[in-house]
């Protein structure tokens, strides 16, 4: 079931009912409609739409932008701002430039972790995006139907993960 | 323990009258976590979802995490099921209609719920009834302690811990505190009350009823900010500042309705009891709508002869998919409103 927004044309996704006195009313808002009803607050915007920003803003760096992709899992940028998730952990580096100014945006204007840090070390970026290129590889592999090549990249990813 | 011994009663959120259980229903805290070394979610293809699902199955059985973990697999599991899993909290709405390999592990008093391959690999929640923030953060850290020696997380050194989302970047910590807030509504100072936290970077969102509809009382406030300050700060925002003057807002709300129009709140809150003790045809929004102000009227001392537990038990029980599973029967919402209301009516010992 989709509503369309009481106040507007977009989707509704904040719908609320009230029975007062036996007689009920129903509210259908988008989250923009919603926070002027004072429904919801919202400070801070959809990913989707800093990105959205970000790029109207500095559209200078718009090809320099689009040209980011990650070579571990082959997310392109079109495709971040698509479905505004991100493939990989490697991502956070190659996409880096736009993450940034993005975080800051939607963070208070922080980008830097100063919480909980794992125990446990071994977990350097340059080990994880090895391990991360061979399981692409594994997964060309296994659909080539490749098993001997498999086997060998399961080797090789057990191996750099106990090292 | 199995998935039915859930069904006969609430969980400790619900169940128990934590600190504040007059405004404060409950205190949720998530944990998004991946692994190293592996592709998030959407980037993984379909054989590697499954390898994951189980490898991060195995691992939460195997690591001893509470006693009496069960793990549910998402997909087998039935549509029921699913329902349950929802209405109790345990699983998110996205969650409940994947078709990718994913599943949840939740402990006997359900309190942990590890879910598997939503979003992220891991998501982790404790749920605690009241404002029990501080044992909720406490908790939830040691699972993670526990999680961590059995495998690695995807870490960076500027951004923390790494998440398919960015906006769960950093300490991939939400805390969400679920607020009762009848008399706010009522006085119509709800919004003022939310505009007064805005600038706290929160998002305050209706809880849902069945469906797409929400009840109008009760209301979801949740961090938005999850880098440049530690799990410990996140947490004491809200102890310390957000939910105790959100408490002191519904508090005077209720205080100045009893001073100013008590007949009017009496009318409502006994017109509510008499309802759900007597109707027959009982839909699961007008019950959530009826029961919140009963609630209101226990807090206030004005409803005596029916006790709190009763009443947070009714919220869940009454729900479709727990409604369906306690009468052991599938009915459509015209059958369900009949159950309902005698359900109803024999837990508020009515005739
Ligand atoms: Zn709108
Ligand atoms: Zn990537």
């Amino acid at each position: 079931m989709t509503f369309k927004c009481d106040k507007c044309d977009k989707p509704a996704t904040i719908h609320l009912t009230e029975i007062v006195d036996g007689q009920k009313t129903e509210k259908h808002l988008c989250e923009d409609c919603a926070v002027t009803e004072g429904i919801t607050v919202k400070t801070n915007l959809p990913i989707s739409q800093l990105l959205e920003d970000f790029v109207l803003q500095t559209s200078s760096s718009v090809e320099a932008s689009q040209e980011l992709n990650c070579d571990v899992c082959g997310l392109t940028y079109e495709q971040f701002r698509e479905q505004t998730l991100l493939g990989c952990p490697n991502d956070y580096e190659a996409f880096a430039p736009v993450l940034g100014p993005l975080l800051e945006r939607a963070q208070e204007g922080a980008t830097q972790h100063i919480g909980k840090v794992p125990h446990r070390a071994g977990n350097d970026q340059k080990k994880q995006n090895a391990i991360l290129r061979i399981r692409a590889e594994l997964k060309g592999a296994i659909a080539a139907e490749d098993y001997e090549r498999a086997a060998a990249l399961r080797d090789q990813i057990k191996e750099l993960e106990n090292t | 323990m199995k998935l039915t011994d859930l069904t006969r009663r609430a969980g400790e959120w619900l169940r128990g009258a934590g600190p504040m259980h007059d405004v404060v229903i409950s205190s949720r805290i998530r944990l998004a976590r991946n692994l190293a070394g592996m592709p998030f979610l959407s980037r993984c293809a379909p054989a590697q979802q499954e390898e994951l699902a189980n490898r991060l199955r195995d691992t939460i059985l195997e690591a001893k995490i509470a006693p009496g973990m069960l793990y549910v697999d998402i997909v087998s599991a039935g549509e029921l099921d699913r329902e349950l899993l929802v209405e109790r909290h345990l699983i998110s709405r996205q969650q409940a209609e994947a078709k990718h390999p994913c599943g949840v592990a939740v402990n006997a008093d359900e309190d942990l719920a590890i879910m598997v391959n939503e979003e992220d690999h891991l998501r982790i929640q404790v749920l605690r009834s009241g404002l029990q923030l501080s044992e909720t953060i406490g908790k939830i850290m040691q699972v993670d302690d526990t999680l961590e020696e059995h495998m690695d997380f995807a870490f960076h050194s500027r951004f923390g811990y790494l998440t398919a989302c960015p906006s769960n970047v950093g300490t991939g910590l939400r805390v969400s505190v679920m607020l009762h807030l009848p008399a706010l509504k009522m006085t119509g100072e709800v919004e003022k009350a939310f505009r007064a936290a805005s600038d706290m970077h929160l998002a305050i969102r209706g809880l849902y009823g069945e469906g797409t509809e929400a009840s109008g009382d009760f209301f979801q406030v949740s961090n938005q900010t999850t880098i440049g300050k530690t799990e410990e700060r996140i947490v004491e925002e809200f102890c310390e500042q957000i939910i105790p003057n959100f408490i002191d807002y519904e508090r005077r709300a209720r205080e100045s309705l009893l001073s100013r129009r008590c007949s009017a709140v009496e009318d409502k809150i006994f017109r509510s009891v008499s309802l759900l003790r007597s109707a027959r045809l009982i839909g699961s929004d007008e019950t959530m709508y009826l029961l919140s102000l009963v609630r209101m009227g226990v807090h206030m001392g004005k409803v005596k002869d029916i006790d709190l537990k009763t009443i947070n038990e009714l919220f869940l029980l009454t729900q479709p998919a727990h409604l369906q599973r306690i009468l052991n029967r599938t009915m459509e919402p015209p059958e369900r409103s009949e159950a309902r209301a005698e359900f109803i009516r024999r837990r508020l010992g009515a005739t």
